[in-house]
């Protein structure tokens, strides 16, 4: 693969995606750089969650192009686990596996899937939670951790497979308010170290501070985006503009 | 604060007693059995017969009984150990992702499980021959293992469905959260998704058993030496004495009631555990 830092990380062109009859995305492209951060916003079922998902094959697309790093993952003969090697998720639900602990939770995705010396990746899952502010809760399992800290733990575990892009889809929505700000917190500082972000949110105000740009979606296209300065203030589309005087 | 109420809302919440089975306590249970085996005693006690009483008829072939009952359990043991494998295999089939495999799991998996477990049972013992010969070497079929064979075969379809059950009613953020993390789909299974769904099988699956090893009386109907064969081969020797009857027939219950229904009160247990840890 010839890619270069100098092109895009992500780009998404004219990309088309429908559960069957239902039309979810008509046509989105945008490009990410490494070391970006974005934000998409948008109503409830406008395709924002689904776009994220096709970076990551998690849904499949039926037209147009998403490259990762210059390779095609609209691509039958794609090999989806390098593709989510490179590619980090983190759910609204957590999703952490409720059988295993804290550190093994983190640990186990690098051992199994990277074939990781057990000792390096175990010390690897501790720094990594000790990152995330969860030192102490190794030993936890998922059902003994509040919310915020089960993000936290999946947020670690997505990180120990060292990915070059992480994508963030909706991931304080079902937290109780008094732990989101944990949550955000640890992504802020995952952008300040330069770890390329995509990010599904409704905090507006989180979105305007960490955000590269924004891309505001509706009904499968992006209605409009821009840097958060110009976004927030000066937003063009009225639909932009009722969505967000609903909001702010 | 305290309300002196007759409504019902008001009072404190109190748990029921467990429910008592069929609405009999336990000692009801005991006085049943006293009837059953003293009953017919006592009849012929007064009536002068000089024979043993029916219960010391039965004692002395309670060795006999029990040996019968053991290979019970031992049919039992066999066949779900079997059925356990084989559904085990037939409940992954049906989540293959390959269209075929899930037609083929389907259909046997339905086919096995709507059947009557008599006529399995049959199939495998009239249609099985005695014995088949392997690169010259003759391998016996008893009767005792083709009743393992024609009763495994429901139950391999039992647990075939309860795997799949299992497997379906797991969130699919579980599936998902795996691929997102580049696990391949054997990893996904064997490492997280059957590890979570041992806990929810283990239930049904012991209700399997429990209604399996019921079953295995069945194994009387055509020929294996089990505790009905050998109750009904005792009586015969007895010179089929009416009141023998009801004590023989009801040693046979108590002892499939003692065996199976610890592992009903269990099954509950667990169940309730779970549900609170769920």
């Amino acid at each position: 693969m010839s890619w270069t830092p100098a092109e895009p990380m992500v780009s998404l062109k004219d990309v088309h995606k429908s559960f069957g009859t239902l039309k979810v995305l008509n046509g989105v492209s945008l490009d990410v750089m490494k070391g970006d951060v974005i934000c998409i916003i948008g109503p409830s079922g406008s395709g924002k969650s689904t776009l994220i998902r096709c970076v990551n094959a998690l849904n499949d697309i039926q037209q147009g192009s998403i490259l990762v790093e210059g390779q095609e993952v609209n691509d039958p003969n794609l090999d989806k686990l390098e593709l989510r090697k490179k590619v980090g998720m983190v759910f609204q639900q957590y999703n952490l596996f409720p059988h295993k602990t804290a550190l093994q939770n983190v640990m186990m995705a690098p051992v199994r899937v990277l074939k990781q010396d057990k000792a390096k990746a175990e010390a690897t899952a501790r720094a990594l939670l000790k990152k995330v502010r969860l030192e102490g809760k190794e030993g936890a399992y998922p059902g003994e951790l509040s919310g915020g800290q089960q993000q936290r733990v999946a947020i670690a575990r997505s990180l120990a497979m060292q990915p070059d892009v992480m994508l963030f889809d909706e991931v304080t929505a079902a937290l109780d308010p008094e732990t989101v700000g944990e949550v955000l917190q640890t992504i802020k500082d995952l952008a300040e170290e330069g770890m390329t972000c995509i990010l599904v949110t409704h905090e507006m105000a989180f979105a305007r501070e960490v955000a590269d740009h924004i891309y505001f979606t509706d009904r499968g296209i992006i209605v409009e985006h821009g840097p958060p300065e110009t976004f927030f203030k000066n937003a063009q589309d009225p639909r932009t503009r009722e969505f967000l005087s609903q909001i702010l | 604060m305290s309300y002196k109420t007759d409504l019902p809302v008001m009072k404190p919440f109190k748990p029921r007693e467990p429910e008592p089975l069929l609405g009999f306590r336990p000692w009801h249970i005991v006085v049943i059995a006293l009837l059953v085996f003293f009953g017919p005693s006592l009849a012929f006690a007064q009536a002068g017969v000089p024979l043993l009483t029916p219960f010391a008829v039965l004692l002395d072939w309670v060795p006999l009984l029990l040996q019968g009952f053991i290979f019970n359990l031992a049919i039992s043991f066999l066949a779900m150990a079997l059925g356990t494998a084989l559904g085990t295999l037939l409940g992954l089939g049906q989540i293959s992702l390959s269209r075929a495999t899930r037609g083929v799991s389907w259909f046997l998996t339905q086919f096995f499980r709507n059947a009557p477990w008599l006529v399995l049972l049959f199939f495998a013992m009239f249609l099985l021959p005695f014995e088949i010969n392997l690169l010259g070497v003759s391998i016996p079929f008893p009767d005792w293992f083709k009743a393992i064979l024609g009763l495994s075969l429901p139950v391999m379809a039992n647990v075939s469905e309860i795997v799949r059950g299992a497997v379906r009613s797991l969130p699919s953020g579980q599936w998902e959260a795996a691929e997102s993390l580049a696990y391949s789909r054997r990893q996904t299974l064997w490492l997280i998704i059957l590890p979570q769904c041992v806990k929810r099988m283990l239930p049904p699956w012991m209700n399997l058993y429990s209604i399996l090893t019921m079953a295995t009386v069945l194994a009387s109907i055509v020929g294996v030496s089990e505790v009905m064969t050998l109750t009904g081969q005792a009586l015969a020797a007895e010179g089929g004495r009416p009141e023998l009857l009801a004590p023989f027939y009801g040693f046979v219950l108590l002892l499939f009631f003692a065996y199976c229904y610890p592992i009903a009160r269990f099954t509950v247990r667990l169940e309730r555990k779970f549900a609170v840890i769920n």
